[in-house]
């Protein structure tokens, strides 16, 4: 039997996973992915929460997230093939131009 | 009506803010001719209102609501009835005639356009007071006057500061400051009676609160009446608040004219008169009053009579004069107090002016040692003196001799004899005073060197004395209209001695008064008479103003200086300051280190966020484990 527990286990690991891709990862494109794990993550904690408490408003939210989440790929990929083009890196490190 | 008061009221300070676009500018004839004018036109409707003003037919105007915070509700409210009206008039005719001999007295002064700005704000100053129809619009005139009072003190502020040691030199800012500050501890008691009105009553309209005074205990309104008596005690010099009055003659003479002889230093008179209702109530404050006043008429009498200094001498004499109207309030004879404050008014402005022309003359040479034989060259300026100091020492017919005789009879009705005795000593002083000064100024011999070129004023000039002079010698003459006019205002007194003991008190006080001015004709005309003083060894205590200046200096100023010193450096310094810096300290510390977090990569900022969260998670867990 697949409890709420279990599926909130599976949410905090794909979470933690995702938290360590954030710190760790120096290339943009892998600092998407982990980005998108943790979003994934609280996902899955919203609709087992939901579906827990037969309640749609977390899957609703659900669904919100998971179109904010396509919105933000997409501009996020935009700006970074423009970085590519202009750079020829998407290495995290070489993104200082603002440090004073 | 209310179209005259607003005239009345407003002109004066056109004529400042007019004259202060002047300000910076080299001088312009232009200022003091326009504020002449707006004050003649100020004047002008005073004459009107006090006209028109009779019986039961007052003006009372509420211009504007002006503080309306919960209950607390003030309109800006002017009225005009018997006793403004009178001072109105008073002021506006010292002050008109004032501005005109100050456009001769200033000719080749820097400070021209400024003077006048400052001159018309104070007499505006002074119309909010008398005709304001609450205390907070009294209050607030009363601090009108005591600024622009600072800043004509202080006209030659550019003057070395010498230490009053070296008196009588001080500065004139020195002198400004400690006008200034003396009112100011007189204005807190003023504005703690004020609170107090409000506080008990809920209103400071005059009409409200005199309604309903009576309602209150009388423990209250002794306080009221004390506390309110100690803004006057400020404003009117009295003892023990009266150091400043002297050392304000170092301010332009015409200031000293219209501002410490004629009306800002009767606004402490006015006050008492105005709240006579409060007094009435309370006849042991009222008692205390009389009795400082006789003390203050008898102890700066003294003090001008050795004083070699002319404008000091005049300033002595308006303290003890001012101490006369304190007697009459005091005693509830309202009306004499108002009456002696219009006589004193005239014959003490003219005579202060008569000094301007003689120092004028005489290079603002005011040691009256270095002058004599001045008749000869001033022959007007020395007859206008003549009359007003004679005006000034009580002799019949003229002024001085009609409200300060009803002084007397009024101690002497009340049956205070010893007040009697006090202000009939204070006359002959007074005489003597007076004529010791015209005797050294204006006649003996020659005491001045011949690099001097002494020359009589313009006639213009003279021309603006003669009004005043006029008044001071008829002005006794007007003495029953005059009561019958303000007691529809103020409680009917008229002190009750048969005509005999009248009579008899007349030729003696005339007799003491004659007695000074014969006594200094005489001695004076022989020489030196300040010898005899010397013999008795009192000289260097009256003209040390009995040590007080320098008691204030040791025993307040210094003490003070030391604390404000301690403070400064100790407590300031030490704790206050050594605070502040350090918590600035701490954060700027914590910034500098916290800056190198900053240091531009995109990874180690995420790292700072995920522990930031890490951070407020345990934060939250551990606060909903509590």
């Amino acid at each position: 039997m697949i409890t709420l527990t279990h599926y909130l286990v599976l949410s905090a690991i794909l979470f933690t996973i995702g938290m360590v891709g954030v710190i760790r990862r120096k290339n943009l494109l892998l600092l998407f992915f982990s980005t998108e794990i943790l979003l994934n993550s609280v996902n899955i904690g919203f609709v087992a929460v939901a579906n827990y408490y037969n309640d749609l408003t977390g899957q609703m939210f659900a669904f919100f997230i998971i179109a904010v989440a396509a919105s933000e790929v997409a501009v996020g990929l935009g700006l970074l093939i423009l970085w590519y083009r202009k750079n020829g890196t998407i290495d995290l490190d070489s993104m200082q131009k603002l440090k004073g | 009506m209310e179209k005259y008061l607003y005239i009345a009221l407003f002109a004066p300070i056109v004529g400042s803010l007019f004259a202060a676009l002047f300000g910076d500018r080299p001088k312009n004839l232009i200022t003091g001719i326009a504020t002449s004018a707006l004050l003649f036109a100020s004047w002008v409707a005073s004459l009107v209102l006090l006209m028109y003003v009779d019986g039961d037919t007052i003006v009372h105007v509420r211009m504007m609501d002006w503080i309306a915070a919960g209950s607390f509700n003030i309109d800006f409210g002017f009225i005009v009835d018997q006793v403004s009206a009178i001072m109105m008039v008073t002021v506006t005719t010292v002050s008109m005639l004032v501005h005109i001999y100050s456009i001769g007295y200033m000719e080749h002064d820097k400070g021209f356009n400024r003077y006048f700005s400052y001159l018309s704000a104070f007499v505006f100053s002074m119309m909010v007071l008398v005709m304001s129809d609450n205390f907070l619009g009294l209050f607030i005139g009363w601090e009108g006057v005591g600024l622009c009072s600072w800043l004509l003190i202080s006209h030659w502020y550019h003057k070395p500061d010498v230490t009053p040691d070296i008196n009588p030199a001080i500065s004139p800012a020195w002198a400004a400051n400690e006008a200034f500050v003396m009112n100011r501890i007189a204005d807190l008691g003023m504005l703690l009676g004020i609170f107090l009105i409000y506080w008990n009553l809920g209103s400071l309209e005059y009409s409200i609160v005199f309604a309903n005074i009576g309602t209150l205990s009388t423990g209250t309104i002794t306080w009221i009446g004390i506390l309110l008596f100690i803004g006057a005690m400020g404003k009117s010099a009295q003892f023990p608040l009266h150091t400043w009055l002297a050392n304000a003659m170092e301010g332009p003479t015409p200031v000293s004219a219209l501002i410490h002889a004629a009306t800002m230093v009767t606004a402490g008179v006015y006050l008492i008169v105005r709240s006579h209702e409060i007094y009435a109530l309370i006849p042991n404050v009222g008692y205390f009053i009389a009795c400082l006043g006789a003390f203050v008429a008898i102890f700066a009498a003294s003090m001008a009579l050795v004083n070699m200094e002319l404008k000091r001498i005049i300033a002595y004499s308006t303290l003890s004069q001012l101490g006369y109207m304190f007697v009459a309030a005091g005693l509830g004879a309202y009306w004499i107090a108002l009456f002696h404050l219009m006589a004193h008014a005239f014959f003490k402005s003219v005579l202060f002016l008569g000094a301007g022309n003689v120092m004028h003359a005489m290079d603002d040479e005011r040691n009256i040692n270095k002058m004599g034989g001045l008749s000869k060259v001033m022959p007007w300026t020395m007859g206008i003196m003549v009359v007003a100091s004679t005006a000034l020492a009580g002799i019949w017919p003229l002024a001085g001799f009609f409200s300060k005789d009803k002084i007397l009879e009024t101690a002497f009705a009340e049956h205070n004899y010893f007040l009697w005795v006090m202000l009939w000593i204070g006359a002959g002083l007074t005489a003597y005073y007076s004529f010791r000064l015209i005797m050294m100024v204006f006649f003996g011999k020659k005491n001045y060197g011949d690099e001097k070129n002494p020359h009589e004023a313009y006639p213009y000039v003279l021309a603006t004395m003669i009004p005043l002079a006029i008044l001071a010698v008829i002005a006794g003459f007007f003495e029953h209209s005059f009561m019958t006019y303000v007691t529809e205002v103020l409680p009917e007194y008229y002190p009750h001695v048969s005509t005999f003991t009248f009579i008899v008190l007349v030729i003696i006080t005339m007799g003491i008064a004659l007695g000074g001015i014969a006594l200094a004709v005489v001695k004076f005309s022989k020489g030196n008479f300040d010898d005899f003083f010397k013999k008795l060894g009192v000289f260097n205590l009256l003209s040390n103003q009995y040590y007080i200046p320098k008691f204030y200096e040791e025993k307040i100023c210094k003490p003070y200086a030391a604390l404000s010193h301690f403070a400064w450096k100790k407590l300031d310094m030490k704790v206050v300051d050594a605070t502040v810096d350090f918590i600035a300290g701490v954060i700027y510390a914590s910034g500098d280190k916290a800056r190198k977090m900053q240091n531009g990569n995109l990874s180690s900022y995420l790292k700072w966020m995920v522990f930031g969260l890490i951070v407020m998670l345990l934060l939250a867990v551990f606060k909903i484990g509590m």
